[in-house]
C-alpha cells in the first residue's frame, strides 16, 4: 500500500467528477458508484508504487479505469441475466460531466427519501470517497452494516432521475450532521464536511450553501480550544481565544459577508452570523449580545425551532440579565434537550446558586454525552463547594 | 482468549464501601474518578484486552409486542426502584482469574474523600462460539 505517497483529499476531490462522468455517458448510478469506489481503491493501491507511477492526470486515470471496471460489472451482470451486451469497452465520446452533474450527485445522495443516516453513508462514499470501511469506523459499525447500509440506499435512489431538480436544503441538512456528529476514526469527518461543503459551493452560489461552509469554518477554528488535554469541555466563554485559529475566522467571515451581501437570508447565514459574534469578541466578556439576541430572532422566525428558542433564551440572559432570561426559558418545554443545563446556567448568574447546584445535577443525569455529564457534574459539585465554604 | 462484560450499575447493586453519590463529591474528587476511569480503559487498550466500553444514559423504558397490527406497549421511564445499568465494558482476556483481578481494579477507582469506592460490579462471561476440535 502507498497510501500515503497519494494525497488523500485530492484523490477524493476527484471523485464526484469521476462519478458524474460514468452516469453522464450512460451507466446506471448503482453500478457506477461501485465501480468508481473500485478504481479509487486501485489507485490507492498502486499510485506511487514501482509498479504504476502517478498519473499525470489522475482524474482521466480514474475515469478510464472507473469505466472498465463498470463495462466488466455491466457485462457479468448481463451474463447472469443471459442479456446482449450493450455498453461499449471504450468510453463514448461526449460531452463531459460539468459542474451541474457533480451538484446532482449531491442532490441523490441526500435524496429525501433516504433516512438521515443513509444519505449521509451514501454522501460520504459516493461524493466523498471514502471507502465503507472507513465510514463504517467514522460512525463505529460494523463494515458489514455500513456496506449494507449504503447498498440499500444506491438501490434506493437508483429509480430516481438524475435530471430531477433536486432540494438543496436536504444536501445542506446531510453535510450539517455529518460536521455535527463529527466522530473520528482514520477520517475526520469534520474536515470531511468542510471539504464537500467547499466543494459544494464551487458548484452553485445559493448564498446558503456559503452560509454553511461559513458556520463550518466559524465553529472549526475553535476547535484548538473547546476541549482539554484530558478531552474535557471547555465551554464558550471560558475558551482560550488565542488558540482560536483566525485563518479560519478569517475565511468564515468573509465567506459569511459576500453570501449575506446577496440578501437572501436563511438560516445558515443566521447561524453563521452569531459564530462570527462571537469570534469577534476579543474576551467572552466584549461579546455583543444584543446583536446575537437580534439574530436569534431572525433564526426563530426562519425556523420557528424549540432548540433555537432555548438557545435565545440563554442569549436573552447574557444581553439583559439573567431574569430576563429565565423569563424566556419559562415559556418553553422543559423537556427540551438541555432545557434543564441552560436554566442551571442562569440560575448560576442570577446568583440562586442552590437552585442551579441541584439543577446541574438533575442536567448531568439528562446528558446526551459523556463530556457534558462529566462538565455539568463538575458545575453542581463546584458550586456545592462554595455554598460549604 | 474470552470476552467478559462489566456491568456498572446505577442502582440495585449492593451498596458500595464508599458509598456517597457523585454529586456530594467535590470537583477535585470527581476530576480523580474520571482520570482513573480514563487510565485504567488505556492501560487495557496498551496490553490488548479492551474491546469497548459504553455509558448508557440514564433514561429508557421497557417496550414490548401488543400483537400484530398494534403499536407496542411501553412501561416507563423506569421505576425509581428498578435496577439500571450505567454503563459497561467488554475485555478480552485469557482467563477468568485475570477478568476479576481488573473488574476489582476498576472498583478502586477513587471517590469520596479520594478514598476507593470499592463498588459491586457485575462480571459476567460472553458464550463462546462453537470450538474446531470436538473430540
Amino acid at each position: 500500500m502507498a497510501a500515503n505517497a497519494v494525497d488523500e483529499a485530492r484523490l477524493r476531490d476527484l471523485i464526484p467528477g469521476v462519478l458524474a462522468a460514468l452516469v453522464h455517458r450512460g451507466a446506471d448510478f448503482a453500478t457506477a458508484e461501485d465501480a468508481v469506489q473500485e478504481a479509487l481503491v486501485r489507485a490507492h493501491e498502486n499510485w506511487g508504487t514501482w509498479s504504476v507511477d502517478y498519473p499525470d492526470d489522475p482524474k482521466g486515470w480514474l475515469i478510464t479505469t472507473a469505466w472498465r471496471r463498470f463495462v466488466d460489472l455491466t457485462r457479468s451482470d448481463i451474463a447472469r441475466h443471459r442479456r446482449e451486451s450493450r455498453v461499449a469497452d471504450e468510453p463514448a465520446p461526449g460531452p463531459s460531466a460539468t459542474a451541474d452533474d457533480t451538484l446532482q450527485l449531491y442532490f441523490l445522495c441526500a435524496h429525501p427519501i433516504l433516512t438521515s443516516a443513509s444519505a449521509v453513508a451514501l454522501t460520504l462514499r459516493a461524493v466523498g470517497g471514502l471507502t465503507t470501511r472507513q465510514i463504517a469506523q467514522a460512525y463505529l459499525v460494523p463494515e458489514t452494516t455500513m456496506a449494507q447500509r449504503i447498498s440499500r440506499a444506491k438501490h434506493t435512489v437508483s429509480d430516481v432521475r438524475l435530471a430531477s431538480p433536486g432540494d438543496l436544503r436536504t444536501v445542506l441538512r446531510v453535510l450539517y450532521l455529518i460536521f455535527n456528529e463529527g466522530y473520528s476514526g482514520e477520517v475526520d469527518l469534520v474536515a470531511e464536511a468542510i471539504r464537500l461543503a467547499r466543494q459544494l459551493a464551487a458548484t452553485t452560489d445559493d448564498p446558503e450553501v456559503a452560509g454553511l461552509l461559513a458556520l463550518f469554518l466559524l465553529h472549526h477554528a475553535r476547535r484548538p480550544a473547546r476541549t482539554r488535554a484530558d478531552g474535557s469541555l471547555v465551554p464558550l466563554a471560558q475558551q482560550d481565544r488565542g488558540l482560536w485559529r483566525r485563518d479560519m475566522v478569517a475565511e468564515g467571515v468573509a465567506v459569511l459577508q459576500a453570501a449575506l451581501a446577496r440578501d437572501r437570508l436563511g438560516e445558515y447565514q443566521a447561524q453563521a452570523a452569531i459564530a462570527a459574534l462571537h469570534a469577534d469578541a476579543q474576551a467572552a466578556d466584549e461579546t455583543d449580545w444584543v446583536q446575537i439576541v437580534e439574530w436569534y430572532d431572525e433564526l426563530v422566525r426562519l425556523t420557528d425551532s424549540p432548540v433555537v428558542r432555548l438557545n435565545r433564551a440563554v442569549a436573552v440572559g447574557e444581553a439583559d440579565g439573567p431574569q430576563a432570561g429565565l423569563m424566556a426559558l419559562a415559556e418553553l418545554d422543559p423537556t427540551l434537550p438541555r432545557y434543564t443545563a441552560s436554566s442551571a446556567y442562569l440560575h448560576e448568574r442570577a446568583g440562586d446558586i442552590a437552585t442551579a447546584a441541584s439543577l446541574y445535577v438533575d442536567a448531568a443525569e439528562r446528558a446526551q454525552n459523556v463530556a457534558e455529564r462529566n462538565h455539568l457534574t463538575l458545575r453542581a459539585a463546584t458550586l456545592r463547594q462554595r455554598l460549604a465554604n | 482468549m474470552a470476552k467478559y462484560l462489566f456491568l456498572k450499575h446505577y442502582r440495585g447493586a449492593p451498596a458500595s464501601v464508599n458509598d456517597v453519590p457523585m454529586d456530594r463529591w467535590t470537583p477535585a474528587e470527581i476530576e480523580a474518578h474520571i482520570k482513573y476511569m480514563d487510565d485504567f480503559a488505556d492501560r487495557l487498550k496498551d496490553s490488548g484486552e479492551y474491546v469497548d466500553s459504553q455509558a448508557l444514559r440514564s433514561e429508557g423504558e421497557w417496550v414490548r409486542s401488543d400483537g400484530a397490527g398494534k403499536p407496542p406497549v411501553t412501561d416507563g421511564p423506569f421505576a425509581e426502584t428498578k435496577d439500571l445499568i450505567a454503563g459497561y465494558m467488554i475485555i478480552d482476556v485469557d482467563s477468568y482469574e485475570r477478568a476479576v483481578e481488573l473488574a476489582g481494579e476498576l472498583s478502586a477507582a477513587p471517590g469520596a474523600g479520594g478514598k476507593p469506592i470499592h463498588e459491586w460490579l457485575e462480571v459476567r462471561p460472553f458464550m463462546g462460539s462453537p470450538s474446531t476440535v470436538t473430540e
